[in-house]
Parts: structure tokens; sequence; C-alpha cells
């Protein structure tokens, strides 16, 4: 009994004292959203690095892939990051779609494959996650159940949660579609791929770590 | 499982009632079951968002081992509160406290029967293949 109240009382004094070392931050979304992208622009910024190839092929991400300590510094203040970029969630995936960027039978097999192992694999990393950023695609259609499951467990594990409303440098994006579908989270509009409204996104990166 | 033409449609529709004893995994094996058989499956009342979750694991493990399965498309359509006045919300928010979520409309599909499904809080449209 002696013994239990003691390791109890270590964990509690830890978890107050304990200086968390990096927030592990993780790059959730549908597929094609830019997770991978956003993430290497981050990278890039901060060490200089990308973390993962990006595509135009869908589910280029099939694996998680991870930027230990990744400090980011913004007006004076300085956060450490472990970063977690996890394959698309989809609910479907059909080998002949990759048919029809040129890529062959038997590789397309093998692709589809892995991303359901991929997807599979993004679920379960849900709960090791501080905090997550959702990636979306701003122009598509966001009331897509993918996205609301995601966010939805996210809430659920009461894991703080900020959406990034990407490619806002396309014609067709809507970031006010974006807003009105998640009214409860805070959404910031940038195009990863041409670094646009990055200032804004640390801020908002940092707001997010805070309820960590 | 891949129809190119679909020649009947089969909606099989679930009661609250019938799912509300059955543990995650029991829920997630009778809609995937009903799934594997070409229905499409109307759950009146919705998943938890971790069985949501569960149930999209457990179809990408099945597209792996099940020849020409593709996976679903999935939508839940709820009552639109946001303009209600506060005690509708509230009588709402207890209900779904008390006897869960059974309001709400799930609608899981084969993914090569129904290729997309639209939503918005008020309705769902179902694009056949």
């Amino acid at each position: 009994m002696l013994r239990i109240l003691k390791s109890f009382s270590k964990r509690i004094f830890r978890a107050i004292f304990r200086k968390r070392e990096s927030i592990k931050i993780g790059f959730y979304g549908p597929p094609n959203a830019g997770k991978t992208s956003l993430a290497n622009r981050i990278c890039k910024d901060w060490t200089g690095e990308e973390i993962g190839l990006v595509s135009k092929v869908p589910h280029e991400t099939r694996h998680v892939q991870f930027k230990e300590k990744v400090e980011i510094k913004h007006k004076g203040k300085t956060l450490v990051l472990k970063l977690i970029d996890t394959p698309g969630i989809a609910t479907k995936i059909d080998y002949e779609e990759f048919l029809k960027y040129g890529i062959r039978r038997n590789e397309a097999k093998r692709r589809a494959k892995e991303a359901t192992q991929g997807v599979i694999e993004s679920i379960q990393w849900l709960e090791d996650m501080d905090a997550v950023v959702i990636v979306l695609d701003s122009s598509q259609n966001p009331y897509s159940q993918v996205n609301i499951t995601i966010i939805g467990n996210l809430v659920a594990r009461k894991i703080p949660v900020l959406i990034a409303a990407n490619k806002i440098d396309l014609k067709k994006a809507e970031i006010e579609g974006v807003n009105s579908a998640f009214p409860d989270y805070e959404v910031v509009g940038i195009s990863a791929k041409e670094g646009t409204n990055m200032d804004e996104f640390y801020e908002a990166l940092f707001r997010l770590a805070k309820k960590v | 499982m891949k129809n190119k033409k679909i020649r009947g449609l089969s909606l099989q529709v679930i009661p609250f009632s019938e799912i509300e004893e059955l543990s995650i995994s029991e829920r997630v094996k009778k809609v995937l079951g009903l799934i594997l058989n070409n229905k499409i499956v109307i759950i009146h009342g919705r998943l938890r968002a971790e069985e949501e979750a569960r149930l999209i694991e457990d179809t990408m493990a099945l597209v792996d081992h099940i020849k020409n399965f593709r996976g679903i498309e999935l939508a839940v359509i709820e009552p639109d509160l946001k303009n209600k006045g506060m005690i509708t919300r509230f009588r709402h928010g207890l209900a779904k406290k008390l006897v869960g979520d059974s309001e709400a409309l799930t609608v899981v599909g084969p993914s090569s029967i129904v290729k997309e499904i639209k939503r918005d809080p008020r309705k769902i449209e179902l694009f056949l293949g």
C-alpha cells in the first residue's frame, strides 16, 4: 500500500515539475490535403531539412514519419516540437485510382495495400499526440465524414486541435467554408507550397501548444 | 463486390435499439457484415467517434483481404440546432446524454455501389456508381 502511494505521489510530482522536452504535434487529414507539404515547410524553416516526399498522387505518405526537436522561435518565444506526419485517412482505397497517374498495375496494388496500412497506422497513433494540426484542402468540400470523424476522436481524447486550411493559393479555395464547417476551432488559411501566411500559422501553433 | 451495373439497391435500416447494447466490436462487425453483402446501411442513430474510427480501421483491414472490396462511404446527418432556442438545445443535449445520439442518421455503403455521399445539415445525397 505504502509503495503504491509512494509511486503515485512520485508520478504526480513528476507531472507537475517535469519540464516537457518537446510537444508531439501530429499532422492529420484526408489524403492530398498537404500534410507533408506543411510539415516540410516547418522543418525547412527551422531545421533546413524536409520530413518526406510530396506528390500529386494521393497516399504518397504511407507510413508515419517524424522530425524530432524542431525548435521554432517566434516573437521572442521558443517552442520545441516533435513533428509527426501521418498518412491521409480515407474510408476507401482503390488501386485503380493510382493507374490514372501512370502507375503500373502491380505497383498500384502495392501502393494501395500500403495505403490501407497507413490509414490504420494514423488512427492508432491518434492517442499518442499532445496536439493535432488538421490539414484540409480549402478548395474541397470540408463536410467530409473523415474530417468530422478525426475531429470527433480528438475531442473525445481531449487533444487540442488547430485547423490549417491549406492551398489558399488555389482559385477555388474557400476559407469561409472551412470556418463555417468547424466554427468551434481556430482555422488558419495557409499555402504550405507557397509559404503564404506562415507567420499567422506559427502564432496559432504557439496558442495550440499552450493548450497542451 | 464491384458491380459494373446496378440492378437493384438493398437498404437495411437498423433501429438504434438494435445496436444500443452491443460493444464497439459487435456494432462494427454488424455494419461491415451487411456492407459486405452489398447493402447500404442506415442506422437510426450515430456511432460514437471512436466507433467511426474503428469502422474505418476495420474497413481498411478488409480492403487488404477481401477481393474487390475497396472500402466504404460514410455520412452522418444530425438535426441542425444552430438556430434553435436554448431550451430545445438543452432538451436535445439531455436526450443525447440519456439515450445516445438516436436523432441522427448514419448512412454507410460499400464504395463499389455508393460513389459519393454529399451531406449538409438537413439532407444526404447518395451518388451511385
